[in-house]
């Protein structure tokens, strides 16, 4: 396979391909990460999750149409204001549906699965009627377009630099939020034991409502970031939900870290293998590997100690 | 004598819009062939379908909802200003024709019903529907046992050749053959790399270009890659598709994957305007470009039979309209094409049969002409596939295709390609 290329060719192709799983490892991060939160903080299993990445995409949208129309000198910018109206946007819709519906079912886990899949069907169908059956196209402004030559050989995408710095802040802001703030020890505090945390005087049902927002709000920012690398239609939320709850069940439900170490696990498995396999047995094989680790080891890579 | 009708209603369809004066024309036409054509009900109907003195109903039956209403939009529209424009015209052996919606919704088992529905219930005397080939699977059966007709728009995989179904979209070898031709000798290629998404038709397809490339070009096929539906991370991808150096890239990715695909090839520094490699695709219309932007697939063939930008008396009209009837806005790919042809097809067997019942339909579909297509010149050959052309276009930024290689002849449909399987 490598016997026609000289070493420069071969070390510069091998450098796009270890970018190529650092940019896949950041979009998995950001996919995982308001799931890890709902998931693993709450024990929520969100269905719908896909879909306020979409709504974060279709946020996105309307905000580009609206830059081109009203203010197209700032149109290079515009891309920092849809992300943050994305995160906006998908959390207070979230905070909604932890109110009317989540929240009436912490007792029973697996109804939770159930509604929340209604819910993705009811948003995707939402999605078809305001926005149409078909994908829209959303416009990038120029400097994120095209790549970034290093050397003669080696181009790296500029979108795939820009997504991986996202995650990497969005990272560090989860990281500090719930591991350095006062909110977030109230959060963690309400999942290690719910009775005692109330107890002393945390509103437990704030808490949940605004964790469950959060971890939307989160989806929002990756469905915003993903327009420039993916599609955005009604139902393009359901190419990322089966790669997220890989990610998450994998890194083991409660913990962030375990998040990462799953998401740069399976990301660099997956690029390394598609590169020589190609597509479909790279994705086989991937399975494969979960699921032989998680008979081993059912709590997935990392887990809280948590006194039963 | 059915072919002067159809040259005929060409001209009242480019009035199309015209307001009185179209009322007008089409009751002149109306009253002219008023005795002539509409013979009684008892003649034309002995069956029990839904016909009556001065109407005949048909089904629709495509997806409105679930993931493929994305694609199948496009098609429920044209078979509607179609079916519009016959009744605008007098409509069918004097009868008005009232279409029955059903909704897919993307689910095929939900086809299986509703076209049983369709037939039994309704008694439909004509179905245009269905865009997977995996819907069309699904309904086949029911088509064949209660003898409906079914009119199919989607370019496939071919292996198939039904009684009840007339197929109005190439199949597999009327779009890759030619356009494998002229790109191997227009961009002198030598090397294909051919990808696609990992269920029958792009397998199928590539399976065909690779019979084609390897025994009748004598070229080399370097590279062979499918993704699961759904994917879309490409970057691994592209970077082998780079290590392999192909003069070609030959694509067949579909749906959501498509926008992904050439957004990460766009941004992953292949140039495909002034770069050394092609990419020829199967799977991207104008519907798809929408979604993927036209910056981002600039520069790629494709081949199909139909482009909006065909230059044409019929297309003009077509696409007049079409902005017309659903909006300034509107995209016609290859397949919307394809649908709108399935009225059109229907009427000129109806007539020529002079009966809506489906067996004397079927026995003189055979040999009929649309010389009205938006294509150009179609015919229905013997295997119930269409006669019509190959064309490349090349993809613009605007979201258009410019054509720059049609085929002399029409292309013979050949569902079961000897040589190829």
């Amino acid at each position: 396979m490598f016997s026609d290329y000289s070493a420069t060719e071969l070390g510069s192709i091998f450098a796009m391909q270890g970018f190529a799983g650092l940019i896949l490892f950041a979009v998995f991060l950001l996919m995982a990460l308001g799931l890890a939160i709902i998931f693993g903080q709450m024990g929520v299993i969100n269905m719908a999750h896909g879909e306020f990445m979409i709504l974060g995409a279709y946020i996105t949208y309307l905000t580009s149409n609206v830059f081109a129309d009203y203010f197209p000198a700032l149109f290079g910018g515009y891309f920092f204001v849809a992300m943050v109206l994305a995160f906006l946007a998908a959390a207070a819709l979230g905070a909604l549906v932890e109110w009317t519906v989540i929240r009436r079912l912490y007792h029973r886990p697996l109804d939770t699965l159930l509604a929340t899949w209604g819910l993705s069907l009811l948003m995707q169908q939402s999605y078809r009627s305001i926005f149409g059956a078909r994908e829209v196209g959303v416009e990038v402004p120029d400097w994120m377009a095209g790549s970034f030559q290093v050397t003669d050989f080696v181009e790296l995408p500029v979108n795939g630099l820009f997504v991986m710095c996202i995650a990497v802040a969005v990272t560090l802001a989860v990281y500090l939020l719930m591991f350095r703030s006062s909110w977030g020890s109230r959060v963690r505090a309400v999942v290690q034991n719910r009775p005692m945390a109330g107890a002393v005087g945390i509103n437990t049902a704030k808490m949940d409502r605004m964790t469950f927002a959060l971890g939307c709000g989160i989806a929002g920012i990756a469905g915003s970031a993903f327009t420039m690398i993916g599609s955005t239609g009604p139902s393009a939320g359901q190419d990322y939900i089966v790669d997220t709850f890989l990610v998450v069940v994998f890194g083991g439900a409660a913990s962030i870290l375990g998040t990462v170490a799953s998401a740069f696990s399976i990301s660099q498995a997956q690029s390394t293998m598609e590169f020589f396999l190609g597509g479909s047995m790279a994705k086989v094989l991937t399975l494969l590997t979960v699921v032989i680790i998680l008979m081993f080891r059912p709590q997935g890579l990392f887990t809280l100690k948590v006194r039963k | 004598m059915t072919m002067h009708k159809q040259l005929t209603t060409g001209g009242a369809t480019e009035r199309w819009g015209l307001g009185k004066l179209k009322l007008l024309a089409a009751s002149m036409v109306l009253a002219a062939s008023a005795n002539a054509a509409t013979p009684p009900t008892s003649e034309v109907n002995t069956t029990g379908l839904a016909v009556t003195d001065d109407t005949v109903n048909v089904g629709i039956l495509h997806s409105v909802t679930g993931t493929m209403a994305l694609s199948e939009e496009g098609s429920v529209q044209a078979e509607i200003l179609a079916i519009e424009q016959i009744n605008e015209m007098g409509g069918v052996l004097g009868r008005q024709i009232e279409y029955i919606q059903e909704d897919g919704a993307s689910d095929w088992p939900t086809f299986a019903d509703r076209s049983s529905k369709l037939l039994r219930r309704d008694n439909v005397a004509a179905v245009f529907g269905c865009w997977t080939s995996a819907s069309r699977k699904a309904v086949l059966p029911i088509f064949e046992q209660y003898n409906g007709m079914l009119y199919y728009p989607t370019f496939y995989e071919g292996l198939e050749e039904s009684p009840n179904v007339i197929y109005t979209g190439q199949e597999a070898t009327q779009q890759i053959l030619a356009g494998l031709n002229w790109i191997a000798e227009e961009k002198d290629a030598e090397t294909f790399y051919l990808l696609g998404s990992d269920y029958i038709w792009p397998r199928t397809s590539n399976k065909i270009a690779r019979k084609h490339i390897e025994d009748v070009l004598g070229l080399e096929v370097v590279g062979e890659d499918y993704f699961p539906l759904g994917h879309t991370q490409f970057n691994s991808s592209i970077n082998r598709i780079r290590l392999k150096k192909p003069d070609v890239v030959f694509a067949s990715v579909v749906g959501g994957s498509n926008v992904a695909f050439y957004k990460q090839l766009e941004s992953a520094g292949i140039d495909l305007v002034d770069g050394d490699m092609s990419l020829l695709t199967i799977s991207v219309t104008e519907d798809e470009i929408l979604g993927i932007g036209g910056r981002n697939i600039e520069g790629a063939y494709a081949a199909m039979k139909y482009f909006q930008s065909l230059d044409n008396p019929n297309n003009e009209s077509f696409v007049k309209a079409f902005k017309e009837r659903w909006g300034e806005d509107s995209v016609i790919g290859d397949v919307t094409q394809a649908a709108y042809l399935g009225p059109w097809l229907w009427k000129a067997a109806v007539e020529k049969a002079g009966s809506f019942d489906v067996d004397k339909v079927r026995e003189a579909s055979p040999g009929i002409e649309l010389e009205t297509a938006p294509e150009g010149y179609v015919r229905i050959h013997e295997n119930h596939h269409l006669w019509s052309k190959t064309r490349v276009g090349e993809a613009q930024r605007d979201g258009q295709y410019k054509v720059v290689f049609e085929t002399q002849e029409l292309m013979e449909p050949d569902p079961f390609p000897e040589g190829y399987q």
